[in-house]
């Protein structure tokens, strides 16, 4: 079948290179995975094209790149499920980490972020005899996490580090998960605490989902960051604003059935910050100048003790 | 056509207006509706970061009450959306946690059986209606109007609970609108990115970074205006962007951003107020004078 692939190019160590985009067009079999079609390229065509993979099938996460604007290993991704009538593939280097050359990005920033969540089994005592012995259930609980085969596609399409490089991300987070789930570990209180209070943080997620959206092996980082929140606040840590802006919504819900934005955003600045409390002034104000403040009585759910009974059955069932 | 109307926490809160100018579309189009009053909140996301199976069970709750109804749910914000699609994937492939959500229903005397679809305004204009019939509500054919699709990540997002490969054509439903409406789409990467809205209170600067990109972005490729189906990214848009700007552009907030029921209020003819255009912290007056100036077909 006839293909037009439209890579993006660059050098970024030859003098006076601009990223630019090239396009060529290529007669594969319809069974070509897109990496079979860069290799073709590359092979055949035009031999200046660098790109990186080593097992072809999905095992060694070396092949992320960006194709239509998303994030994916491209041996796991045939040319005809996305180009069926020889539409025009779009192929960039992956996101949010520097390019070393056309489709090939170093991993620095992304091992660096692994780093920052200390990856390893840290036991406060040696094993009594032998080695550490973990049930079966609790190894099946972080087979999701342990599927990360470490490409980068997670953190190639993440909102927020595309504007703050300080963000732990969503492989390290899914990592750091990893480790405070292992029962072997004995640090999970003070990981979850750092994780909790470091800036660039679990709170830091937008939860935009594009980690889960992109990831090709189940990992849903985002899914862990999100058991990350619930766990640090258990583990008793309720200084931040992300715990109060999320508790002041379970309550408001729990007491109106509905949720009320005033009060969720006078708790999540907190009632003794002053400075964040008059920072919500201005917004404040020109909101009530075209009506549109929301109401100081919230609207409310009928027959809303219904819903605290709900609340109450689920709450009891976790405790 | 008649659906268990779920118009959200925002609509019937902070963004009024979309909750007016849904209605006036919905009557325009045919819909007729009824609004679960004894419906929670979904959670938006938010309350799931304490409690996902409270989450759960209060969304599939509202699910079962549509269903008692035998109506499909219709919503006006991608969050709403989102979460409820969430919910009812979840349960729908694990009739084990069916079963354990329907034990806490039972006290009300609910029982959901998974047939409930939810479906955002969006997709029924295009799925139920059909964009023939919607056309043929409008009164102007808005050439030389440029908007920006914004869709809120709970609309595209995860693709497979939404339901994207068994109704192709939900991943571009925000510009058939646009097309339908007569405007020209501008098409960006940030369309389907994030709006910065659930970080606005935790980390306001990566917040406000968010909505001067997304409106920089709309800015510069000469848009008129961004068109979105979520009040929450519309909340933080429309009102974060004045303060968003400054800090980092330095230059004035003017993208105005239109609810989803606004841009098919102003094609099928309905008037700045109705719409309550004039509502938005970004002025509007530009777009609406613009569509003004259109005559009716």
């Amino acid at each position: 079948m006839q293909t037009n692939l439209k890579v993006k190019r660059q050098d970024p160590e030859a003098n006076g290179s601009q990223p630019h985009f090239q396009e060529y067009s290529i007669d594969i079999h319809p069974d070509s995975t897109i990496l079979d079609a860069l290799i073709y390229v590359r092979e055949e065509v035009d031999g200046t094209l660098a790109l990186r993979c080593s097992c072809r099938a999905s095992i060694c996460g070396s092949c992320g790149m960006k194709v239509n604007g998303r994030a994916r290993l491209v041996c796991k991704t045939r040319v005809a499920d996305l180009a069926p009538e020889g539409e025009q593939l779009t192929v960039e280097p992956m996101g949010n980490q520097r390019v070393i050359k056309d489709l090939v990005v170093t991993l620095d920033t992304f091992f660096d972020q692994i780093k920052r969540v200390e990856p390893y089994m840290k036991p406060d005592k040696e094993p009594e005899s032998g080695e550490f012995i973990a049930s079966n259930e609790s190894m099946t609980n972080l087979l999701t996490a342990m599927n990360c085969i470490m490409c980068g596609c997670c953190v190639s399409d993440c909102t927020v580090l595309e504007v703050d490089d300080n963000f732990i991300g969503p492989a390290a987070l899914a990592k750091a998960w990893r480790f405070t789930e292992d029962p072997r570990d004995d640090q999970r209180d003070q990981r979850l605490k750092t994780l909790n209070d470091e800036d660039g943080g679990i709170w830091d997620c937008t939860r935009c989902m594009q980690c889960v959206e992109v990831c090709p092996k189940d990992v849903a980082p985002m899914d862990r960051i999100m058991e990350l929140r619930d766990a640090a606040i258990e583990a008793g840590n309720r200084d931040t604003h992300g715990y109060h802006h999320t508790e002041s919504f379970y309550n408001s819900v729990k007491k109106n059935g509905r949720l009320d934005e005033s009060r969720l955003a006078l708790d999540s600045a907190g009632w003794t910050s002053i400075p964040r409390l008059l920072d919500l002034v201005p917004v404040g104000l020109k909101a009530m100048m075209k009506g549109k403040l929301p109401p100081l009585f919230p609207h409310k759910a009928e027959d809303k003790q219904k819903i605290r009974d709900v609340y109450e059955k689920v709450e009891g069932e976790r405790e | 056509m008649k659906y268990a109307f779920y118009p959200g926490c925002v609509a019937r809160g902070g963004a009024p207006e979309l909750f007016t100018s849904a209605v006036a579309v919905m009557e325009r189009l045919g819909i007729e509706w009824e609004e679960l009053t004894k419906a929670a909140c979904t959670g938006a996301g938010v309350l799931q970061e304490k409690n996902r199976k409270m989450g759960d069970v209060l969304n599939i709750r509202t699910l079962a009450m549509a269903e008692e109804k035998g109506l499909n749910v219709l919503v006006i914000c991608s969050t709403c959306q989102g979460v409820m699609s969430q919910a009812n994937h979840r349960v729908q492939r694990n009739p084990e946690y069916l079963a354990e959500i329907n034990a806490v229903l039972a006290d009300e005397g609910l029982e959901y059986k998974g047939t409930t679809e939810v479906k955002h305004l969006l997709w029924v204009a295009i799925e139920d209606i059909g964009v023939e019939a919607l056309k043929n509500t409008f009164q102007k054919q808005l050439d030389g109007v440029k908007l920006a699709p914004f869709y809120g990540c709970y609309m595209v997002r995860p693709s497979e609970a939404l339901g994207f490969k068994e109704n192709p054509g939900r991943d571009t439903s925000l510009e058939t609108v646009i097309e339908a409406v007569g405007g020209e789409v501008f098409d960006f990467p940030g369309k389907t990115a994030c709006c910065g809205f659930p970080i606005l209170f935790i980390n306001q600067a990566n917040s406000l970074r968010m909505v001067s990109n997304h409106t920089g972005a709309a800015k510069d490729g000469g848009a008129d205006a961004m068109v979105t189906p979520c009040p929450l990214c519309h909340l933080n848009l429309d009102g974060y962007q004045p303060k968003a700007r400054r800090k980092n552009r330095g230059d004035k907030a003017d993208m105005p951003i239109i609810h989803l029921p606004q841009l098919l209020g102003l094609a099928m003819g309905m008037s700045e107020k109705q719409l309550g255009l004039q509502r938005h912290i970004v002025s509007t007056k530009d777009i609406v004078r613009k569509v003004e100036l259109i005559p009716a077909k």
